[in-house]
C-alpha cells in the first residue's frame, strides 16, 4: 500500500484527454494514469507521487523545501534555546516538570 | 521455479540432491568451475545453461551471455578459456532467421572473447518445450598462473572490489520483457570479464582470495555464498556500491535492491589489505574497468553475513535472494 | 534523485538522530507504533533502529494489506485461476503469499496462467488486448490503492470491457488501528501515521486517536529523514504532554486529503458489513466491495466463489505479531518451521511484513549486537 516514487510528468498523451502521461523517473519512463488529479490536473514539468502507475499527489516544492530548512535547523532549535536561558530569559517550568519556552520557536 | 533463481532455493536443489549423488565425496566449497587434474595437467571446467527470455534485449542476445557466462566462469575461478561446446534445444517453429541471428551473435562473442567453438550438439523439440530455444555451454580452459581462488583463504581486513555498476542486466531484462510497461536507456552489460580479471591477477595475483560472477542472485547472493563458505562477514559500503541512476530509479519503482539484480559482465573480488590499492588502480585504469570500486570488507562479524552499512550509521544484513526478485507495490 | 535523495542526506540524518538522542527522556519507554507496512520496511532498509536511542521502541503495525489477508481469500481467488482462459493478475507482492493449496507461483508452476502487473491499469490493457480471455485482477491494498482499482473499473466500464473482472480484498486503515487501541495487551505512546493513504483520506480520520485516545499522531513520509522528524515531532509532543495530528509529509499530503479520489472510492466502492482479519478477527465497516452498478466486473458475482475459510495453523502466531503484542522472533514458529522460504503466514512472505523484514534484516543482527558498535 505504500511504495510510491515522485516522479515528473514528461509528456501529457493528448488523445486520452490529458488523463494518461508520461512520468521519468531518473531515466526511467512509465505511463500514469492522472484521472485521481482530476480536481487540479497536473502539466508537464510537474513532480508526482506515483502509486501502482497512478498519481495520487502533486509534490509541492515549497513544503518540500520548508521540510529541508526544518531539518537543517535540527539542533540550532536547541542551541538557541541554550542561548536565550543564557540572557537570563528563564523558560516557565510547570510542576509536573514539564518545560515551556518563552516563545514559539516552531 | 524458485530453484533456478539463483538464490537460497537454487543452492538446495544443489546442495542436497545433485552434489550428494554426483559429485561424491566433495572436496568443499562449489565454485563456479571445476578444477582437475589430468595427467598432471590442471584444466578447468564449467558448464552453463541459458534460458533467457526475451531471446535478445538491448545490449545483447542468448548467444552472448551463453559465450560470455562460460568464459566468465572460467575467469573468476583462476582460468582463461579455451574451447568451448555449445549445445542447443530448438523448439520446433523457430523461425531460421532467429536462430540464425542466435548463431551469428554467438560467433561474434566467440570472437570477441578469444575463445574457440570446438563442437556442439543441437536437438529439436516439439512446439511449446522449450520457449524457442535453450542453449548450454561448455568450456574448457588453462589455470592462469599466479591466483588461487579459494573462499578458505579469506581472511579479516580482506578488501571487497567489484569491477562496475549493478543490476545492468537484470533491470533490462526485466524491462524486455515488457510486463511492466516501464522503459529506459538501459542494456545488459554482457561481456567476457577475462581481460580485467587478467589485469586484476597481473597487479594483485598473490593477494587474490576469492572471485566470482554475480549472475542470477546478484552480488548479495554471491556474498552470501562467500560469508557462510568462509564463515566471516562481509560488511559493505552502501555509498561506495555503484548503481547506474537507471538502474536506481527502476528498483525504487519497483521495489527492488540492485544487490539482487543479475549481472552478466562484472566480477567480485575478495583481495588482501596489501594488494588492494594496487588492484583497484589497475582495474580503474584498464578498459572497462573505470568504475570498479572497493565496495566493502572482511571482518569478523557478523559471521557468515552480508551487512550493508551507510554513512549515517545505520546497517541491514541482506539475505541471499528467495526465488525471483519481485516487483512490488507496498 | 529528486524529492528522494535530499530526504536521505546522510549529515542531516546524522542530526535528527542526535535531536532524538537529545529529545528522548532517559527515564522514560517510549513505545511508538508506525501503522503502515511500508514504514516498517523503511525503517530496516535505512537500519534507523540502529540510530535510535534504546529507550525508543518501534512497534509495527498492521498495514500490511498482504498480511491481513485471511488465507482463504487467496484460496476463493485461486480458484478463479483456475478457470478455463483466465489470467489470474496480481501485484508481485501476492505471488509467494500461501494459500492452502499453494501460492499464486506455485499454481502457475503447475499450468495457472498467472502474471505480475505494476498497475490495475496494466490488467485492464491486458484484458483489451486478449479478448479471447479472462482476466481476473486479485486486488488488495488499503486506501491508497483502492482508487486507482476505482478508477480502473470505471474506465472498463466506460471502454465496455467484458472480459475484465477485480476479486477486491481493500481495506481501510482506521478500524484496524481501532483494533490495535482496543486490544487489552496493547499500551501505546503515540503514532507513525500512515503516509500514502493519508494523501487519499486526508490527515482527520486519526483526530479520534488524539482527541479521544490522548495519543499523538504524525503522519510521515517513508524517507529516513522523514521518519525521524516525526519521531522529533511525536516526541515535542510527548514532552509538552500534547496529542494532536501532526503532518510531517506535507509536500504531499493534504491535510483534507484527495477528494477526486475519494469520489470515484465512493462511485464504485460500499463498505462490507463485516469482514475477516488475519490475526484480527472479524472487523465491522473495515473492508470495501464492489457496488452493483458494478456488479459486472465484480469477480465475487461473476463467478463461483467458494467462500473458503481457512485458520492458520495454531502455533503460528501471526495475530500477536500483527498487533505488535509479539515481537517476529518471539513466534515459536520464528526462522524454524516458517522462513522466507517456507513461509507459514504472509508476514514472513510480504516485503513489509514485520516477520520477513526482521527475518531478512535484522535477526543476525541481534545475536552481535555488541560488535555492530565497532561498525561504521
Amino acid at each position: 500500500m505504500c511504495l510510491a516514487i515522485p516522479g515528473r510528468i514528461v509528456e501529457l498523451i493528448a488523445d486520452q484527454k490529458n488523463e494518461v502521461g508520461i512520468v521519468e523517473v531518473a531515466g526511467v519512463r512509465r505511463k500514469v494514469q492522472l484521472g485521481l488529479l482530476a480536481d487540479d490536473m497536473p502539466v508537464t514539468g510537474d513532480w508526482v507521487l506515483i502509486h501502482v502507475g497512478f498519481a495520487m499527489s502533486k509534490i509541492s516544492e515549497l513544503d518540500a523545501a520548508e521540510q529541508m530548512r526544518l531539518l537543517s535547523m535540527l539542533g540550532e532549535v536547541d542551541q538557541a534555546m541554550e542561548e536565550v536561558r543564557g540572557y537570563g530569559q528563564a523558560e516557565i517550568t510547570h510542576e509536573n516538570g514539564v518545560h515551556e519556552p518563552p516563545h514559539p520557536l516552531n | 521455479m524458485a530453484h533456478g533463481a539463483g538464490g537460497k532455493a537454487s543452492r538446495k536443489l544443489v546442495e542436497g540432491l545433485f552434489a550428494p549423488l554426483l559429485f561424491g565425496s566433495s572436496p568443499g566449497p562449489l565454485g563456479d568451475a571445476a578444477h582437475i587434474d589430468i595427467n598432471g595437467t590442471r584444466v578447468a571446467l564449467t558448464t552453463d545453461s541459458f534460458v533467457v527470455k526475451p531471446l535478445t534485449f538491448p545490449g545483447g542476445s542468448i548467444g552472448e551471455l551463453a559465450v560470455n557466462g562460460t568464459v566468465n566462469d572460467l575467469a573468476v575461478s583462476g582460468a582463461r578459456a579455451e574451447a568451448l561446446l555449445v549445445t542447443y534445444v530448438l523448439e520446433a517453429g523457430l523461425p531460421t532467421p532467429v536462430l540464425e541471428g542466435e548463431v551469428r551473435a554467438m560467433a561474434r562473442a566467440a570472437r570477441d572473447a578469444g575463445v574457440r567453438v570446438a563442437g556442439g550438439d543441437t536437438k529439436v523439440v516439439e512446439h511449446g518445450k522449450a520457449d524457442q530455444m535453450y542453449v548450454t555451454t561448455t568450456g574448457i580452459g588453462h589455470l592462469i598462473p599466479g591466483v588461487t581462488v579459494d573462499p578458505r583463504s579469506v581472511r579479516v581486513g580482506d578488501k571487497i572490489l567489484l569491477s562496475g555498476p549493478i543490476g545492468d542486466h537484470g533491470i533490462t531484462i526485466l524491462l524486455a520483457r515488457g510486463e511492466l510497461d516501464l522503459e529506459a536507456d538501459l542494456q545488459s552489460d554482457t561481456r567476457s570479464v577475462l581481460p580485467l580479471v587478467e589485469t586484476l591477477i597481473r597487479a594483485a595475483g598473490p593477494g587474490i582470495r576469492w572471485m566470482r560472477d554475480p549472475t542470477r542472485g546478484g552480488a548479495a547472493t554471491s556474498l552470501n555464498e562467500l560469508a557462510r563458505d568462509c564463515g566471516l562477514g562481509m560488511v559493505l559500503f552502501e555509498d561506495q556500491i555503484p548503481v547506474r541512476d537507471t538502474v536506481r530509479g527502476a528498483c525504487e519503482l519497483l521495489g527492488l535492491d540492485p544487490l539482487h539484480i543479475a549481472n552478466e559482465g562484472q566480477f567480485l573480488a575478495v583481495v588482501s589489505p596489501e594488494y588492494a590499492d594496487a588492484a583497484i588502480n589497475a582495474l580503474s585504469l584498464a578498459p572497462g574497468g573505470g568504475e570498479a570500486q572497493v565496495i566493502g570488507e572482511v571482518r569478523e562479524q557478523p559471521a557468515g553475513t552480508v551487512l550493508v552499512t551507510t554513512r549515517y550509521g545505520g546497517s541491514r544484513i541482506v539475505d541471499m535472494l528467495v526465488g525471483d526478485p519481485l516487483p512490488r507495490i507496498c | 534523485m529528486r524529492y528522494v535523495d535530499e530526504f536521505r542526506d546522510p549529515e542531516l540524518i546524522t542530526k535528527a538522530s542526535e535531536e532524538i538522542h537529545r529529545l528522548a527522556d532517559p527515564s522514560r519507554h517510549y513505545r511508538i507504533m508506525e501503522v503502515c507496512g511500508g514504514h516498517t520496511h523503511a525503517i530496516y532498509r535505512f537500519g534507523l533502529k540502529d540510530i535510535l536511542p534504546e529507550n525508543i521502541e518501534l512497534i509495527h503495525g498492521p498495514g500490511c494489506p498482504v498480511c491481513v489477508l485471511p488465507m482463504g481469500r487467496i484460496d476463493d481467488g485461486l480458484v478463479i485461476a483456475k478457470e478455463p482462459n483466465t489470467i489470474f493478475a496480481a501485484f508481485g507482492d501476492m505471488m509467494r503469499v500461501p494459500g492452502a493449496n499453494g501460492s499464486p507461483l506455485e499454481h502457475k508452476a503447475r499450468g495457472a496462467d498467472v502474471r505480475i502487473v505494476y498497475s490495475p491499469a496494466d490488467a485492464l490493457e491486458m484484458a483489451r488486448k486478449n479478448p479471447d480471455k479472462e482476466v481476473m485482477f486479485f486486488a488488495i491494498g488499503f486506501e491508497t490503492t483502492a482508487p486507482s482499482t476505482a478508477l480502473t473499473l470505471m474506465s472498463a466500464m466506460k471502454q465496455d470491457i467484458r472480459n475484465f473482472s477485480v476479486f477486491c480484498n481493500h481495506v481501510t486503515i482506521v478500524p484496524a488501528i481501532r483494533a490495535i487501541l482496543d486490544s487489552p495487551d496493547m499500551r501505546l505512546d503515540g503514532f507513525i501515521g500512515p503516509g500514502h493513504v493519508s494523501t487519499v483520506i486526508g490527515c482527520r480520520p486519526y483526530e479520534w486517536i488524539a482527541k479521544a485516545e490522548g495519543k499523538p499522531v504524525v503522519t510521515s513520509g517513508f524517507e529516513p529523514l522523514d521518519l525521524l522528524q516525526s519521531i522529533v515531532m511525536l516526541l515535542r509532543q510527548l514532552e509538552s504532554g500534547e496529542a494532536k495530528v501532526e503532518n510531517q509529509y506535507k509536500r504531499v499530503v493534504p491535510w483534507e486529503g484527495n477528494r477526486a479520489a475519494l469520489k470515484v472510492m465512493a462511485e464504485v466502492f460500499e463498505l462490507r458489513p463485516y469482514f475477516e482479519w488475519r490475526g484480527l478477527g472479524f472487523i465491522s465497516q473495515s473492508a470495501l466491495r464492489i457496488r452493483d452498478k458494478y456488479a459486472a466486473w465484480d469477480a465475487e458475482q461473476r463467478f463461483f466463489v467458494p467462500g473458503i475459510r481457512v485458520t492458520d495453523p495454531k502455533a503460528a502466531q501471526c495475530g500477536e505479531v500483527l498487533k505488535g503484542v509479539l515481537k517476529p522472533h518471539q513466534c515459536k514458529l520464528f526462522g524454524r518451521e516458517c522462513t522466507p522460504e517456507h513461509p507459514i503466514g504472509a508476514l514472513m512472505v510480504s516485503s513489509e511484513g514485520s516477520c520477513a523484514a526482521y527475518h531478512n534484516y535484522e535477526h543476525r543482527k541481534a545475536a552481535v549486537a555488541t560488535s555492530l558498535t565497532s561498525i561504521a
